[in-house]
């Protein structure tokens, strides 16, 4: 058992570009549900309809990344208004399930054969990544020797996406303590209340959707770019349900929530894949064969995902750092 | 928003004490006739034709009906009576299958709840509708309309709203202390008793600097004690120029502070009138009172109406948790 | 609490420890660099290998079915050989490119499919992709899929319709039975459960389990081993019902635990089950030993198999059964009084817990049998659940949330939709029409086609 490397791994990933994608899609969804209460089950659609647009624009139209970028944005506002338009005047659990059946309709058809020579089918599309690849400004491995160590252009993708975390949480920060975010937590508490004080309750969920969106957008463009490849496989359903899961434990309707639980949850499902690997790797494995097989003990780490998931919600809804008042308070 | 901000400087002007002008508008009511949908000397609402049907059932029928600007009424019924349903109606909550109603001659048919607010006219809820999570003062900073910091491109920049924001906090501060709720500023609003919810709606409704305050039962579920200051509030409100219609089942209460009761049964409006004239009324009687005239709340009435609370409430809570 | 879910835990081992373990199993965590560019459906690609080589990693199918020895060779830009390969049984091919991952960045490679070792008479369907061009760019290695054989060719649009029909009726029907329980379900605890799809992925396992178990079952010299598995799956999935309400969401209402969070939580189980069954039953395509390939009937102009014709009768007979018993009895009637409003049915002396657990035993008993059923009629994995799960929502809401006319009557649309609509559109994207209508249907009617518009506020 390999302790170091273990570790080490383990940070390299809840450092990584996975953890900053998971970050920025939660900070997406912090928006949405941890501020304004609405259940959006859809965001790797908004991920996926922001990656695609970037990938496409350049490796099917032969434009510039850039316009990729800035058509990813506008269809991603799109998508919001598209999806908020009917649902958010209805119950909650309608956004819940249009949100989820529409990211699911935007994978199977950017997977389509039909539409192959647009988006590349299952196998997604490759090489539109030059002109980010160009300014990468490093030429050598970087990190900190002997704890964890990026190739140059994975280095650049953690620089540009920590940054743009940052610029994220900044811009949720002062969205959150104005009175515009004030508005989106008393939807949450109870919009019959806010509409009767005057405010348009639709709209500001209607605003409160299109921003979290874009968050989501910002993640689609780091998966396309991670790889320097995207197809559908990266924006299934579980997704979502792992942003989620990244953002309930970092603690909801915190700024930091996200960024926390993105670099708990990749550090921990990283060890626990690596360390039921090694446990049941070799001649004389430490889990016997019959009771756990290589193949099993990938599946290890999802199974203690999705428990942790339920405890978390059942236990501390508030997060693992949360204040366990503010929620206590409520019912809900 | 200029508007607002002349609206802001009258309604400051409003809240001296004008104990003799509302002396005057209960005066006005002498001359109007004791019957349902009577024309009023100054109506801030008027509502015709007001239909609202749920399957088969038809829960408000009002043909005609008028709301005296400056003084209280009270709207009263039997449990059913679609008091709640007519109120959902006139602010925007829900929208009716016929009918036209207006608000200081402007008419509301097809206007969103919000809008309604904005005009002046502002609710409270039966169940009463805090903002848990969100501490008491937050809860008051929301009720001030206009502000610049609630559009989103001025949110960002702190100092484009700062100025509003601490005139915002010093009137709601204001309304705490005359409501006694100025050493829970910082609590959260759910932790406070049911009393000092109703206190803290109350209070929020009025940070909309409103014309017309329409209280859903807000008596329901407070504690004797709180109910003489809560009654003192209500009063105020007339004091204060204000116009207040409330539904409410606490016949003590509608005795002492009404200027003029609405009795609804079944949908309809079926008697109108001062407290006492309307409490005689054998109409009245028949429907809503029956043989317990006079009395308090029978027992079993109590649990009655505890009961149909009760299985609203769940309902409510079962729609809201999930909407 | 912590005891309960043990108890699920528990239940679930003991289920599952009747499979074979060692199958093989596959982590697909979605994104997660260990998981490259495509996981197409059918192929099984190799392992990411963790050395400084780049190899060129293809799938041929003719979906679902992986197609076998077809001749594959890349050549580099200078039309060189590079590598050969021959698909396997998987349908997959391997080319290892000379050199190393640097050598060869940004180099572009041909892939050249041999048209000739096609199966017969099929062709790919993007022909484009007989000479395909890709590059490295990447670190890591390419992965192309290439879909063989054409979408069927139409014979008359009448026969091909009634045909469609058919496959909708069947598939109706076993979506309103899974869509009946998540409805019920719904109705009477409000809880939206993410992990209805793991219950009929459960019936499917449990009936398999059975059907895997040595020997075979016979009743008067007939081998009746996968009808006893059928209704084995039947009465242990509504027993699974059962224990997961009294583990789990009963303990939840009774600390008024609310909704959101209970949806939350169905999230995590239905990631937590899905993985238990993978690790339990492993990623493969399942098949009951008996009436998953049966000779199809001719009826007319349409074809029909045995299985879809008991398929039919068994589910129609169960679903009809289910709202005689839902219209009828006592326990129906109180079921219905408890979703329409369950403080006023408490009220008026009815055990809503009880009624509760009736009802979760019901949905999953029902959602169990539309496992066994679908997997009879198509073969299942540990996915099996999931993949329908929006599907049944849609039905579910579509009808209208809550109702039990509105679920059926939502089934249908989607059902019928899904198959008919292939008409015209792409088999592939049949799913994508059924979801695309529910978000229609949505817009025009909130409620739901059945359901009634309420008092708000």
């Amino acid at each position: 058992m390999d302790w170091q490397d273990m570790l080490s791994s383990s940070l390299q990933q809840g450092l990584g570009p996975t953890a900053i994608v998971y970050c920025l899609a939660a900070i997406g969804l912090n928006v949405h549900f941890g501020y304004t209460g609405l259940l959006n089950f859809g965001q790797a659609g908004f991920m996926a309809v922001a990656g695609y647009s970037m990938a496409s624009i350049v490796t099917t139209w032969g434009l510039s990344l850039w316009l990729g970028v800035a058509v990813g944005l506008l269809l991603t506002v799109g998508l919001a208004l598209l999806l908020g338009v009917p649902t958010l005047r209805l119950r909650a659990d309608y956004l819940a399930i249009v949100t989820i059946a529409a990211a699911e309709i935007i994978r199977q058809v950017v997977g389509s054969v039909s539409l192959l020579k647009y988006f590349g089918g299952l196998d997604g599309l490759q090489a539109f990544n030059a002109q980010f690849a160009a300014l990468n400004p490093f030429d050598k491995p970087t990190g900190i020797d002997g704890v964890v160590m990026w190739r140059p252009y994975d280095f650049w993708v953690v620089v540009v996406g920590w940054t743009l975390v940052v610029i994220s949480c900044l811009i949720v920060f002062l969205l959150m303590r104005s009175p515009w975010g004030r508005v989106l937590k008393s939807i949450r508490e109870d919009e019959d209340a806010v509409r009767s004080l005057g405010k348009n309750v639709y709209s500001y969920k209607m605003q409160s959707l299109v921003i979290g969106g874009l968050f989501g957008a910002l993640a689609g463009f780091m998966t396309a770019l991670r790889n320097a490849a995207i197809s559908p496989a990266g924006f299934a359903t579980d997704v979502t349900f792992f942003a989620y899961a990244v953002l309930l434990l970092g603690g909801a309707a915190r700024v930091l929530g996200p960024v926390v639980g993105s670099i708990i949850f990749w550090f921990m499902l990283t060890f626990l894949d690596l360390f039921f690997s090694q446990a049941t790797r070799g001649a004389d494995p430490l889990i016997p064969a019959s009771i756990m097989t290589t193949s099993q003990a990938s599946l290890i780490r999802l199974i203690f995902l999705g428990l942790a998931l339920m405890l978390l919600m059942i236990y501390r809804p508030q997060g693992i750092f949360g204040d366990r008042r503010e929620l206590a308070i409520d019912a809900r | 928003m200029p508007a607002d901000m002349i609206k802001s400087s009258d309604m400051t002007a409003v809240s001296a004490p004008r104990t003799d002008k509302s002396v005057d508008v209960r005066a006005a009511l002498k001359g109007v006739e004791h019957q349902p949908g009577a024309p009023k000397p100054d109506p801030i609402v008027v509502a015709d034709g007001i239909v609202r049907r749920f399957g088969g059932l038809t829960a408000v029928d009002v043909e005609h009906v008028e709301i005296q600007r400056g003084v209280i009424t009270a709207l009263i019924g039997p449990n059913g009576a679609g008091k709640t349903t007519f109120f959902n109606l006139l602010t925007g909550f829900d929208s009716p299958d016929a009918g036209a109603w207006s608000f200081s001659g402007k008419g509301l048919k097809g206007m969103p709840a919000y809008k309604v607010a904005r005009l002046g006219m502002v609710r409270t809820f039966q169940l009463t509708k805090v903002l848990a999570r969100l501490t008491v003062m937050e809860n008051m900073r929301i009720g001030a309309t206009g502000q610049s910091g609630e559009s989103l491109w001025q949110a960002m920049f702190a100092p484009l709203w700062r100025g509003q924001e601490k005139r915002n906090t010093e009137r709601a501060m204001d309304l705490l202390r005359r409501f006694k709720l100025d050493t829970k500023k910082d609590d959260f609003a759910g932790s406070l008793s049911g009393g000092q919810r109703k206190l803290l709606e109350m209070a929020r409704a009025l940070m909309v600097e409103p014309e017309l305050v329409m209280l859903d039962e807000p008596m329901a579920g407070v504690n004797p004690a709180l109910k003489q200051s809560l009654l003192g509030h209500v009063k105020s409100l007339r004091e204060d120029g204000m116009t207040v219609l409330f539904v409410e089942h606490d016949m003590d209460m509608v005795r002492d502070i009404s200027d003029w009761v609405i009795v609804m049964a079944q949908g309809k409006i079926i008697a109108e009138g001062p407290p006492d004239a309307v409490m005689s009324d054998q109409r009245v009687i028949d429907a809503y009172l029956g043989a317990h005239h006079d009395a308090e709340l029978s027992t079993e009435d109590e649990e009655a109406i505890l009961a149909a609370a009760e299985a609203e409430t769940g309902a409510t809570e079962g729609k809201s948790s999930h909407g | 609490m912590r005891k309960g879910i043990a108890a699920v835990v528990l239940l679930l081992w003991t289920t599952l420890l009747l499979f074979s373990s060692g199958t093989s199993a596959q982590a697909a965590v979605p994104g997660s660099p260990a998981s490259p560019a495509a996981a197409a459906q059918g192929c099984e690609k190799p392992p990411p290998r963790e050395d400084d080589t780049i190899h060129i990693i293809g799938c041929m199918i003719d979906p679902p079915n992986p197609v076998e020895g077809v001749d594959v060779t890349v050549e580099d830009e200078q039309g060189n050989v590079v590598g050969k390969d021959t698909t396997n049984a998987t349908g997959i091919f391997d080319v290892e490119l000379p050199g190393t991952t640097l050598d060869n960045l940004g180099k572009p490679y041909v892939i050249k499919i041999d048209e000739d070792t096609l199966p017969e008479g099929s062709k790919l369907r993007n022909p484009d992709q007989l000479e395909l061009e890709v590059s490295t760019n990447l670190e890591t290695d390419i992965s192309v899929t290439f879909p063989i054989g054409e979408v069927e060719a139409a014979t008359g649009q009448a026969t091909q319709a009634l045909q469609l029909l058919v496959g909708g009726i069947v598939f109706s029907l076993l979506l309103a039975m899974a869509s009946l329980g998540l409805s019920m379900i719904f109705g009477t605890t409000g809880l939206t459960n993410f992990a209805h799809g793991e219950l009929i992925t459960f019936g499917a396992l449990v009936a398999f389990a059975v059907d895997q178990l040595p020997g075979e079952i016979s009743l008067g010299g007939a081998d009746v081993t996968v009808v006893v598995a059928v209704i084995v799956a039947f009465l242990v999935s509504g027993l699974f019902g059962w224990v997961q309400d009294r583990s789990l969401w009963a303990p939840l209402r009774k600390r008024s635990t609310g909704l959101i969070a209970m949806m939350i939580i169905s999230i995590g189980l239905s990631i937590f089950l899905r993985n238990i069954f993978q690790y339990f039953a492993g990623g493969d395509t399942k098949n009951y030993s008996q009436f998953s390939s049966t000779q199809p009937y001719t009826i007319g102009p349409i074809l029909i198999t045995p299985t879809a014709l008991v398929v039919i009768a068994l589910s129609t007979a169960v679903l009809l059964l289910a709202i005689l018993a839902l219209q009828r009895t006592r326990t129906g009637k109180a079921m219905r009084a408890v979703a329409d409003n369950p403080a006023l049915a408490a009220s008026s002396g009815i055990n809503v817990e009880r009624v509760i657990s009736v009802v979760w035993i019901g949905g999953a008993a029902l959602a169990g049998l539309s496992g066994v059923l679908l997997g009879l009629t198509q073969g299942f994995d540990y996915q099996l659940g999931f993949k329908i799960l929006l599907l049944v929502f849609a039905a579910v809401v579509l009808g209208g949330l809550g109702t039990i006319w509105g679920a059926l009557f939502g089934s249908f649309v989607i059902g019928l939709f899904i198959e008919v609509s292939t008409l015209v559109i792409p088999g592939e994207l049949k799913f994508v029409g059924g979801l695309v209508v529910l978000i229609v249907v949505l817009l025009f009617r909130p409620q739901g086609l059945l359901g009634r518009a309420e008092r708000v506020g």
